[in-house]
């Protein structure tokens, strides 16, 4: 008996649930009430898992903590399909995850025999032709892929922004008078919103349906972005590091090189997760105007055919590889700055 | 000629002041401020907050010009070594290098070949009891340690003058007794010219050959006083009477300067 976590107030929490949820279900209450029992249920559970919380063995707290922060998304997902296959939500609006899941597998082992695309490449035939070595056959399966076309404009954008980026806002840390010359104006262009000069990008560019205009408008987005981080991680960093590279001897490219550019790594590396995720979102949104593969073409594409579920799979892969570019983004931090604490 | 050298101090400041102006305000951070430090002598300057002794360090150390007066530093007889070599708080290690870089840094800049570097730097490293974490970052050491490889980053590059801006300010009461204690030692064993600014009055009388004490807004030097402790001193010397009688003849004299300061910021 430590007074923690009383197993009586324990069992009550657990009947009222079951009771609660019983009689909403016996007197169909759903329909008409589903916002009450799903706001009721949450509190129950709240009050549920932290009373099993306070009987948890210290030992095995992480763990039950983990469990609690993987099972709600699971019990969340559960809610969403009872609450269709109870005709409280649309499936026209909110398509039950059991579909979204089946169309998401549709959309990866099929081919669409419409648009000429599918989401991978038809990862059957793209290892077949690769361990056969028929480059040609290859290529054809990657043009098709809507994945790899939005990943290859992310990555390519990524990069012609973000190399120019770093350059221009470590000259502009460094150099006070560049600095004034440029920030009004870098300013300007920063708080306009990149998709609007995708119409630019597209009357500069010789095929404007092509490849360019939408790299050229993720790379634009990501150049601001870093410089401005760049320069101010430059500009910010401890006035003691630079006085005790200075009193040890280095100057000029020595200094920049063993105290400027370390110093400002962590604000340049802080840029870039920012820099990512807004190339994620302005390709997603070139993809929805104005193209013909691209997860965000293949969204758009199935809210034009009313396909509701595939249209949700659209949104799942964007997650997915939001959360995978940003894991990456984090490794590539660590590699390069293994000094950070972890 | 050895003779004559000897005879001359190894740090001869005269009427350095320094004003730091944004174009609005006029901050007179030193005046009129003249100072000579013996070869071999550890000096230390003690004074309220914003009397300009870190100015007057960074202006020694050759990081700041002075608005007027000079300095003069003798030269020692190898002229590939630096003349100064600053202790910054503990923080000014670098983070993005581990001990031993850390601590190698000022030969690495000097371009001492790396074998040699590597060298001196482990055997500092090995007397400021560091072996164990040659090759850890400073995020994985406590404050006293950061602390003690920032004292040997600035002996591994052998300066002719140590310079100490209140190395041992942030740290905690224990730790920095420990230091004090590791930096008699490390000291007498080459007896370095040292300039060392601190706010802790016992702390200067414990490690200088004299304390020299400063007014505040502008800072100005209040008078010196010698500490005829006898050396090797160590921690023991603390129990005597006459650290006593020194200490507190110094925070009488500074005790006029600490409230001045204080008034004065609560004016503004």
């Amino acid at each position: 008996m430590n007074g923690k976590g009383n197993p009586k107030l324990l069992s009550l929490l657990t009947l009222l649930f079951a009771l609660w949820n019983g009689c909403l279900t016996l007197f169909h209450g759903w329909t008409a009430f589903w916002w009450l029992g799903l706001g009721v249920d949450f509190l129950l559970i709240v009050g549920i898992a932290e009373l099993i919380g306070k009987r948890i063995p210290p030992l095995y707290a992480p763990l039950y903590r983990r469990s609690l922060s993987v099972s709600f998304p699971l019990l969340l997902f559960l809610a969403w399909e009872l609450l269709v296959r109870g005709g409280v939500l649309s499936p026209d609006w909110f398509p039950p995850p059991s579909r979204i899941v089946q169309a998401l597998w549709e959309l990866i082992t099929k081919f669409d025999e419409f648009s000429k695309t599918s989401l991978l490449g038809r990862p059957w035939l793209l290892l077949g032709a690769a361990w056969g070595n028929r480059p040609e056959t290859v290529k054809e399966l990657l043009a098709e892929s809507h994945l790899y076309a939005t990943l290859m404009r992310v990555f390519v954008g990524f990069f012609l922004g973000a190399t120019p980026g770093i350059l221009l806002g470590m000259v502009m840390g460094v150099s006070p008078t560049i600095r004034t010359m440029i920030d009004a104006t870098l300013s300007a262009f920063y708080v306009l919103p990149k998709i609007a000069i995708f119409p630019i990008m597209m009357l500069i560019f010789p095929d404007p349906f092509g490849e360019g205009p939408k790299i050229a408008v993720v790379a634009i987005s990501v150049f601001f972005l870093v410089t401005i981080n760049t320069m101010v991680g430059v500009r910010d960093i401890e006035p003691v590091y630079l006085e005790a590279g200075r009193n040890y001897g280095a100057s000029g490219f020595r200094l920049f090189y063993h105290v400027i550019l370390p110093g400002a790594l962590p604000v340049v590396f802080a840029g870039l997760r920012i820099a990512l995720g807004t190339a994620l979102i302005v390709i997603i949104a070139v993809e929805f105007v104005r193209a013909k593969t691209g997860v965000g073409f293949l969204t758009f594409y199935y809210w034009e055919i009313l396909s509701p579920e595939k249209m949700y799979a659209g949104l799942v892969v964007v997650m997915v590889l939001g959360v995978l570019l940003t894991a990456g983004l984090k490794k590539v931090e660590q590699w390069v700055m293994p000094w950070r604490k972890p | 000629m050895e003779h004559t050298s000897r005879a001359l101090p190894k740090i001869r400041a005269s009427h350095i002041s320094k004003v730091f102006s944004n174009g609005k305000e006029r901050v007179e951070a030193l005046r009129d401020f003249s100072l000579e430090v013996q070869e071999g002598e550890f000096l230390c300057i003690v004074g309220p907050s914003g009397c300009g002794k870190s100015s007057f360090l960074r202006i020694l150390a050759g990081l700041l010009p002075a608005s007027s007066g000079t300095i003069e530093i003798q030269p020692g007889e190898d002229p590939g070594k630096p003349l100064t070599s600053m202790v910054f708080q503990e923080y000014a290690v670098f983070p993005w290098k581990t001990v031993l870089e850390n601590v190698g840094f000022g030969l690495q800049m000097r371009g001492v070949p790396k074998a040699e570097r590597l060298t001196i730097a482990q055997s500092w490293i090995e007397r400021v009891g560091l072996s164990k974490f040659i090759h850890a970052y400073p995020h994985q050491l406590s404050g006293g340690m950061k602390q003690r490889v920032g004292i040997a980053r600035a002996l591994a590059s052998d300066p002719e003058i140590l310079l100490m801006d209140e190395p041992l300010g942030a740290l905690d009461a224990q730790t920095r007794t420990l230091l004090q204690e590791e930096i008699l030692r490390i000291w007498e064993e080459r007896r370095k010219t040292v300039v060392y600014v601190t706010h802790s009055i016992e702390e200067a009388v414990l490690l200088g050959d004299r304390v020299v004490l400063m007014t505040a807004h502008p800072g100005t030097q209040k008078a010196v006083f010698p500490i005829p402790l006898p050396r090797p001193r160590d921690l023991k010397v603390m129990a005597t009477a006459e650290f006593g009688e020194l200490t507190y003849t110094i925070w009488e004299a500074l005790r006029g300067e600490v409230l001045k300061a204080m008034k004065l910021l609560g004016e503004t």
